[in-house]
């Protein structure tokens, strides 16, 4: 008996729930390629910063200016030719080149800055052709004089403003350091949001010991750490209609059957792929097919959500009480020993 | 044809691109002021802009102006369509090809941005000395003497020399001409076209060098035929003026603009006639009309084919009323009857006046004047005082003008009040720094009027002589007609002052006049500015009833997220008092101008520009002058120091107010030379932020004195004594090294010599412990700590220096003791040169005889006013010259040649008075080690006793030994260049010079471009770098001079990077010092060529380092003997990759932006050789040598 794989995300029909999320490998063609090749149903593009891009043009705009018409016999210091300013064109192409090259899904991902930003790139990545659009939204309140309302309304308002400047179906990825999940979840939502993805995994500075230095580092996820998706998404399965999508931990066939049992839609991977390569793909598909067969699932539609909180059997260790749940089990086992 | 096009572009553009749209094969070189041509030339390659055939012309960046001379006659030999440009010394070092490429009739044009020959000075600036040193090459020399001139001149000389065969000189005044902004019809294709004959083009392919039609050019010949076939020439000569005219009269055709190869403009009977050449003519014009409105019987001839001189033309062209005419030449030739085109214009008249005026009883009067020279004012006003000295009696019959020569007494008086500025001309002086956009908002405006109405719009730009925290002036004209006016602007209807503290060390409003505008840039508004400003700024408005506005340009550009750059603020805020355009045109032109200019750069840098643009008209307000000053407020005197030499208190005083145009001839030196010191007099104070000592966390490292690119923070131990009468703010510690006891120390900022860079505060690696960003020095506002460091400071500077000999100068600290010698210079805030350059000034500048190759270095060495080549409490110091760019390591190896004269001399007539000197002296004297201080100190004092015994002498030999007694103290001799200089244009003669084996010490200041004109490629520039004439990235690995030095075996080489490990750097020096053979120093300088955050550039070198880019190494032929290992590999195995490193430089990221596949090939390659280079020098490293000799 075949099982059919597909699944639906923003809208969008795909081929299994297996989708490359925003990473260094669907920055590149040629991987870009290779993912489809492999089975991959749909792609995130690395997403386009704006805060980077105004950096870079404005960091090459003070370089150009930089001792520029001050003297005479060298007014300027660079050939003005190339196109150096290329910021967002590039991401343009980028999209571009995916469409063409790839024959699945291709969902481009976004991080603004500004509120015109926003809007202004989410219109230029719907118009160079991108099926769906990800809001890589995130903000590091540092004042304590800013609550969490104020914090809460930025993205609400924010995901408000791109819905009504684009008709692409949209995903909105937030990081999981929310007092109330589900409220700030069902108003991205209500705002026009057709899919979440949970969770984004953000840049935590380290210190240089010697430097006396912040240092930027982003560590590869853990398999451990797709508990933190699995328990809100079987949370909010039941209480939303937009898609979900799980990331961070997933990194093999087991992650995928768990999120989607949870109530994911899609399961997004990008430790996985950068570890093992495309290659991996083809092989959790066949893995992920064989499992549904062996466990008598005719569909991946018929999996999804089967353990949400409304349909699982055992809800309450999706609460708080589970922490004290597991450690009794924990404990007992210990001592069991 | 197709209808007008309006550009508004500059003289070298409009010549460029005719150069561009009509040839095959563009050699060049950068030289100032030709250099932009080079550079839209490759540029425009580079983008794959087509010629009007149909290719993109091939353009290659030469090793020289002879080289590219060279390659340009093999081009045309092999019967491609080829020409250059240049100017200056890069003319002369043309010359010999000219010669050639002229006698074998092959038809070219090179464009000429004519520029002052270097005499007793250098000058970038314009005058026609070159292009008359070349009129014995047989060239035709074509004179364009404005922008639309030099676009249409470019063309007609290309067409010319197709038809003629001869080849032509295309030259126009640098910065004149080259440098003016002017609106101008563009050529279009059709007409250049219509202009560029394909059967004349076929001719010359037919007459190239072809295997298939094999010949003989370039022969040697003998008595019997040379002379004749020199002569067989000369029907092409005689064909040359025809050809030009009817080109002219077929160019009239086309377009419509008429030239004549001497067209007169003025009374048709005038019996005072001006004869000029160049840009001059538009003063020159505009003086004739102004008298003839007056009356009087005066007219202008403008020469535009100089050669071959058509003496039948000139005199045709005068009026048969001429009785007296005054020939202005902008060169001098110093012991000729008179200078050349006056000698033409008295040759042709002698030969051809009573051909074309039988009836003529006599010929007419002539005189010959010179004016201009290194772009020296030219204004209507003198050329109406050489009209008048032809009315005079008895009329000088060789004078100059512009000038006021006391002591040969040859020059005109012109009237100041002399003006033909028209009412319905807009006149704007815009003052500015060049950090501050002032310039490029001039130069955007222009565009702005010359591109968007029917006016007409002129812009030019002066520059003063400092990189860092340079003062710009922008003269703008806007007029209903074409602007030929060739002078800057004398009375303004508007002033803009862009930074407020200008007005306490400028006259900003001498040039405002009567009922101008004036625009201030102020952080104080409208009702407080006017107790702010200066007695005398307060004094002019009251006088001159100026209309005064402010506008807080700061605030609006910070606002806008624009830093400094208050460019569009104060565009926008003239637009809006000047009244050129509708308000909400001008803003509409403004934002579109901008979006052309920075629109490639990106929407975040449009937006910016856009805010300011928007917030600057709410900033603007009028101030209401009160009738009469009020202020306490004076400008400040020029001098920051008093009690100079009288030179300095009258010459250099005058330089930096500004006032250099007044001095008289007997002001100046007969020779070139100056004193030296002098930099730490002006005091420029252009620091925001200075640093600021925590002497408590203080390491006492030296690291940030080692690094200060300007001298401006020093570390001095000292005794306890010297504290008598230390200000209370005067902060001290003990020395911490054992070396010095009882000694203590201090750190301490110049706080008005600080460029305010940081790269002090960025390489401390002292920080507190409490907060880690604290470190032992701090950025802090310069006006919260001016005075009390000014203290600080003077006091400091009062501090005798340390006697030299108590250390050895051998690590940072002991050598950051020692006093710099090199101080204040104009370079860049944060210039990876001059730490170099103090250092050696440290270690051997009391003893220091310098040949500087022409470049950075020598222009924030050695360009007036000032010079921060110092003096220690002795009087000794540097000895400096520059003698050209291309001959430097031979001046260098001159002066050691002369030292060593003098030195064999001395001892020869040391040994000669050995009875009165005494054997143990004589021995000593011709025998003493100077290895170090201490030996050096003791060979001076024997130097002392010598001259006292030869004060008692009456020997001539003892006359003859007193003057050169000092030769016995050891002399450093040094060359010190760029890397245009070492790998491109003076390689030939250094390669020499390491040969000879004498003790020259040859450093290279690498910045692996040719900085001084603005970043062009150069053989040391890495490979993927893009700079210009490398727009692509330059695609050939660096040359390895080191190694090159290396393979002769008995050269001192070192590669250093004082940022990454200065103890090596101070190790090179001193041992390539002490070798007594020749030394090459390849120095590792960061430069804003670059693309990098200057204020992090000398920590940034540990990454060229450390990635292999630039390993560091020592190679000392002492110890390449008895199987020693001369070659000391100092670097350690590289740890980066390239991408790291090249990515953090614009330089190379900007190519990944433009070209990602581009620069994924390059960087490989660029990797690979540093791979190939690291496993070489391993080798090396393990090579034992036996140098003999």
């Amino acid at each position: 008996m075949s099982v059919d794989l597909s699944t639906t995300y923003l809208g969008l029909k795909l081929r299994n729930p297996l989708v490359a999320s925003a990473g260094p490998l669907t920055g590149n063609l040629d991987m870009l390629r290779q993912l489809d090749d492999n089975g991959i149903a749909a792609v995130v593009l690395p997403s386009l910063f704006e805060e980077q891009i105004e950096h870079d043009e404005l960091q090459l705009d003070r370089l150009f200016e930089f001792q520029a018409d001050s003297f005479a016999e060298s007014l300027s210091y660079f050939p003005d030719t190339a196109d150096f300013g290329k910021g967002s064109r590039e991401y343009v192409e980028l999209v571009e080149d995916a469409k063409r090259r790839v024959s699945v899904p291709v969902i481009a991902s976004l991080n603004g800055q500004s509120p015109g930003g926003w809007t202004r790139y989410a219109r230029m990545l719907q118009d160079a052709g991108a099926d769906a659009l990800e809001l890589n939204v995130y903000f590091v309140p540092t004042d304590c004089g800013m609550d969490c309302t104020e914090v809460e309304r930025r993205y609400v308002d924010l995901v408000a403003e791109v819905r009504k400047s684009v008709s692409i179906p949209l995903a909105v990825k937030i990081g999981s350091q929310f007092s109330s999940i589900p409220n700030i979840a069902y108003r991205l939502m209500s705002a026009g949001a057709d899919g979440l993805v949970l969770f984004n995994r953000f840049l935590e500075p380290d210190i240089d010991l010697e430097s006396l230095q912040f240092t930027p580092d982003l560590v590869l996820s853990q398999r451990h750490e797709v508990r933190l998706p699995l328990r809100w998404i079987a949370i909010l399965r039941d209480q939303l209609r937009c898609s979900l999508a799980a990331t961070s931990g997933i990194h093999d066939m087991s992650n995928v059957i768990r999120v989607l049992l949870a109530g994911a839609d899609v399961a997004m991977m990008t430790t996985g792929l950068l570890k093992r390569g495309p290659a991996v793909v083809a092989q959790i598909v066949d893995e992920l097919a064989a499992w549904l067969a062996e466990h008598d699932y005719a569909s991946v539609e018929q999996l999804k959500g089967s353990m949400s909180r409304a349909n699982c059997p055992n809800p309450s260790m999706l609460e708080r009480a589970n922490y004290m749940k597991a450690l009794a089990t924990y404990t007992s086992e210990y001592w069991a020993t | 044809m197709s209808e007008p096009r309006f550009i508004t572009i500059d003289g070298n553009e409009a010549a460029a691109y005719i150069a561009h749209r009509t040839n095959e094969v563009i050699a060049i070189y950068p030289i100032t002021p030709a250099s932009p041509m080079g550079e839209l030339c490759d540029t425009w390659s580079a983008q794959g802009r087509q010629n009007i055939y149909g290719t993109v012309p091939e353009v290659i960046e030469m090793q020289s102006e002879a080289g590219a001379a060279g390659a340009v006659h093999g081009a045309l030999q092999a019967g491609a369509l080829s020409c250059t440009f240049t100017a200056s010394q890069g003319l002369l070092l043309m010359i010999p090809t000219m010669f050639k490429i002229a006698g074998e009739l092959t038809p070219t044009v090179f464009h000429i941005a004519a520029r002052t020959v270097a005499t007793h000075a250098l000058s970038i600036f314009g005058d026609q000395s070159d292009v008359m040193a070349v009129r014995s090459t047989g060239w035709v020399m074509l004179a364009a003497n404005s922008v639309q001139e030099a676009h249409d001149c470019a063309l007609i000389a290309q067409s010319a020399t197709l038809e003629s065969r001869v080849p032509f000189l295309h030259f126009f005044d640098g910065f004149r001409t080259s440098h003016e902004v002017n609106k101008i019809e563009q050529l279009s294709d059709d007409v250049i076209g219509a202009m560029i004959d394909q059967d004349l083009i076929k001719a010359h392919r037919d007459r190239a060098m072809d295997p298939d039609r094999p010949v003989l050019r370039g022969s040697a010949q003998n008595p019997d035929v040379f002379f004749q076939a020199r002569e067989a020439s000369n029907p092409f000569y005689l064909a040359v003026p025809g050809i030009v005219q009817r080109t002219m009269d077929r160019f009239a055709e086309v377009t419509g603009r008429a030239y004549r190869l001497f067209e007169y403009v003025g009374a048709a009977d005038a019996d005072r006639v001006l004869v000029i050449m160049g840009s001059g003519a538009g003063a020159a014009e505009e003086a004739v009309n102004s008298l003839r409105g007056r009356g009087e019987k005066v007219g202008l001839l403008k020469v535009r084919l100089y050669r071959p001189f058509d003496t039948a033309a000139f005199v045709a062209a005068l009026p048969a009323t001429t009785r007296r005419i005054a020939v202005l030449d902008r060169t001098k030739e110093p012991g000729a009857i008179g200078e050349p085109l006056y000698q033409d214009v008295v040759t042709a008249l002698y030969e051809k006046w009573h051909v074309a005026n039988a009836d003529a009883t006599t010929i007419p009067q002539v005189i010959g004047g010179r004016y201009g020279l290194s772009s020296k004012e030219f204004t209507p006003a003198m050329a109406a005082s050489a009209l008048a000295e032809l009315s005079s009696d008895e009329p000088l019959r060789h004078f100059t003008v512009g000038i006021r020569d006391d002591v040969t007494h040859l020059s005109l008086a012109w009237d100041p009040d002399f003006s033909t500025e028209r009412d319905d001309v807009t006149r704007a002086v815009f003052y500015g720094l060049g950090s501050d956009g002032t310039v490029g908002a001039s130069k955007n405006s222009v565009k702005i009027i010359g591109e968007n109405t029917s006016m007409y719009a002129q812009g030019y730009f002066v520059y003063d002589s400092k990189k860092a925290g340079s003062v710009t002036v922008s003269h703008v004209r806007f007029s209903p007609r074409l602007i030929s006016s060739s002078y800057l602007i004398e009375s303004a209807n508007f002033v803009a002052c862009h930074q407020f503290n200008f007005l306490e060390r400028m006259d900003i409003l001498q040039v405002a006049g009567q009922g101008a505008v004036f625009l201030l840039n102020s952080p104080y508004g409208p009702d407080e500015v006017w107790d702010k400003l200066p007695r005398e700024v307060q004094e002019a408005i009251v006088e001159k009833q100026l209309r005064f506005y402010v506008v807080d340009g700061f605030r609006v550009a910070a606002e806008a997220g624009m830093s400094n750059r208050i460019n569009t603020v104060m565009q926008t805020c003239f637009f809006a008092l000047a009244n050129l355009l509708p308000r909400d045109e001008a803003i509409a032109a403004i934002k579109n101008a901008i979006k052309k200019t920075y629109g490639p750069r990106g929407e975040a840098v449009l937006s910016r520009n856009f805010a300011a643009v928007d917030g600057a008209l709410a900033a603007l307000h009028e101030v209401h002058v009160p009738r009469s000053a009020t202020s306490e407020l004076h400008r400040r005197p020029p001098l920051a120091v008093t009690n100079q030499s009288d030179f300095v208190e009258r010459v250099t005083a005058a330089l930096l107010a500004g006032r250099g145009d007044l001095l008289p001839v007997s002001a100046l030196p007969v020779d070139g030379t100056f004193p030296t010191a002098t930099a730490r007099l002006e005091k420029r104070s252009i620091a925001h932020e200075i640093p600021i000592w925590d002497a408590d966390i203080c390491i006492q490292c030296g690291l940030c004195a080692l690094v200060c690119p300007h001298a401006a923070i020093r570390m001095k131990p000292f005794t306890k004594q010297d504290l008598n009468g230390a200000p209370d703010s005067f902060v001290h510690r003990p020395w911490t090294g054992k070396d010095l006891s009882d000694y203590l120390m201090t750190i301490q900022v110049a706080p008005d010599d600080c460029t305010g860079c940081g790269v002090c505060v960025d390489v401390c690696p002292a920080k507190s412990k409490e907060v880690a960003r604290h470190k032992a020095i701090n950025m802090l506002p310069k006006d919260d700590h001016l005075e009390r460091e000014r203290v600080n400071w003077d006091y400091f500077s009062a501090i005798p220096e340390i006697d030299r000999s108590l250390l050895e100068h051998d690590t940072v600290k002991s050598t950051q003791m020692l006093q710099p010698l090199f101080e204040f210079s104009g370079a860049c805030a944060g210039c990876g040169e001059t730490p170099y350059l103090k250092l050696m000034s440290q270690l051997f500048g009391d003893r220091a005889i310098i040949g500087n190759a022409t470049g950075c270095s020598s222009i924030y060495g050695g360009n007036l006013p000032t010079t921060p080549w110092a003096t220690n409490a002795e009087g000794r110091g540097p000895t400096w010259n520059n003698s050209l760019f291309e001959d430097n390591a031979e001046f260098g190896l001159g002066l050691r040649l002369a030292v060593d004269a003098k030195r064999d001399y001395a001892e020869y007539l040391v040994k000669q008075l050995s009875d009165v000197v005494g054997d143990t002296l004589v021995h000593e004297l011709c025998e003493a080690p100077q290895t170090n201080e201490r030996e050096i100190a003791a060979q001076r004092q024997r130097v002392e006793m010598l001259r006292h015994q030869l004060a008692t002498c009456e020997s001539p030999l003892a006359r003859a030994l007193a003057p050169i007694a000092e030769a016995f103290v050891r002399r450093s001799v040094w060359s010190i260049g760029g890397d245009g200089w070492a790998y491109d244009i003076g390689f030939g003669g250094l390669d020499h010079v390491l040969t000879t084996g004498r003790d020259v010490n040859i450093l290279v200041l690498d910045t692996g471009v040719y900085s001084n004109t603005g970043g062009q490629a150069s053989k040391s520039t890495p490979r993927g770098a893009v700079a210009k004439f490398a727009s692509g990235g330059k695609q050939a690995r660096r040359k390895d001079l080191g190694m090159l030095a290396v393979s002769y075996g008995n050269v001192y080489v070192a590669q250093v990077a004082i940022g990454a490990n200065p103890a090596q750097t101070i190790r090179a020096f001193v041992e390539a010092e002490s070798y007594p053979g020749p030394s090459l120093i390849l120095a590792y300088s960061h430069c804003v060529a670059h693309g990098i955050n200057m204020t992090t550039s000398f920590t940034h070198q540990k990454d060229a380092v450390q990635s292999g880019f630039w390993p560091v190494y020592r190679y000392d032929p002492r110890e390449a003997h008895s199987d020693g290992h001369p070659f000391h590999l100092d670097s350690h195995a590289p740890r980066k990759t390239f991408r790291e490193f090249a990515m953090e430089e614009a330089r190379f990221a900007m190519l990944a932006r433009s070209s990602p596949a581009e620069a994924e090939r390059l960087f490989e390659l660029a990797q690979k050789d540093i791979d190939d280079q690291w496993h070489y020098y391993e080798q090396m490293a393990g090579v034992v040598r036996e140098i003999s000799g």
